[in-house]
């Protein structure tokens, strides 16, 4: 069984480094937590090894609300990943 | 219930304190905090503003029922703008009304410092002549306010 219909979005610097704004994907089942899906994500290319480099810098949001990196993604439809965010 | 507006065009300030205020006579106070787009060097032309829609509604209205909870406010606006603007434009508008003025205070301060931190916005900066400059760096300043709203 894999996660399925699982949507990431992408955002400022994240978005830009993986070149597109958000996509569907179907991670394995051993991919449990946030922590996990980055570092899956950071294994499917260039691109995504370039936006997760520092894995610890990235913030990530399930369902638009913010979570930690060992937060289970079971159940979420949409994870969002961005660098520390800048507004005000 | 706190007003949030997520938007590109600009606002009033007066305006939007005055809305606060209207018909109410409990007020003694209201804190109106405008964040302006700053140039410090005479490079930047511009910030292009992204945001999360959405959740930068959500976000930023939970900030705002927390303020609500630790202060007896009487009314609270929050508007964030997102796209292009430039040196000298608006970018946020907190305006805090309550009985007294340190509740009113000490809740547009909270708003501010958990915004820069929580609300999903992320600035880029433009250059004079048009072309597109670094993302603005989270300052770890920012995150250190935090800690005098932790008890």
């Amino acid at each position: 069984m894999s996660n399925a219909n699982l949507k990431l979005s992408y955002f400022a610097w994240v978005r830009e480094r993986i070149g597109r704004a958000s996509e569907d994907v179907a991670p394995p089942q051993g991919v449990r937590t946030v922590g996990e899906l980055i570092a899956w994500l950071g294994e499917r290319g260039e691109e995504y090894a370039y936006a997760f480099e520092r894995p610890t810098v990235i913030r990530a949001a399930i369902d638009r609300v913010h979570v930690k990196h060992d937060t289970p993604i079971a159940g979420a439809r949409e994870i969002a990943f961005f660098p520390p965010m800048t507004g005000g | 219930m706190a007003t949030v507006r997520i938007q590109h065009e600009d606002f009033d300030a007066a305006a939007e304190s005055a809305l606060l205020t209207r018909g109410r006579t409990d007020a003694g106070a209201v804190v109106t905090f405008t964040g302006l787009c700053r140039d410090e060097q005479g490079a930047l032309s511009a910030l292009e503003l992204e945001h999360y829609p959405g959740m930068a509604e959500d976000e930023i209205a939970r900030v705002a029922a927390e303020a609500e909870q630790r202060w007896p406010l009487l009314g609270v606006t929050v508007i964030h703008r997102y796209g292009r603007v430039r040196p000298g434009d608006n970018i946020v508008l907190v305006v805090t009304v309550s009985s007294h003025r340190q509740a009113a205070f000490a809740a547009a301060d909270f708003l501010m410092d958990y915004l820069k931190t929580r609300a999903p916005f992320w600035k880029k900066e433009i250059h004079a002549d048009g072309s597109e400059g670094q993302w603005v760096e989270a300052k770890d300043a920012d995150d250190r306010a935090l800690e005098k709203w932790r008890e």
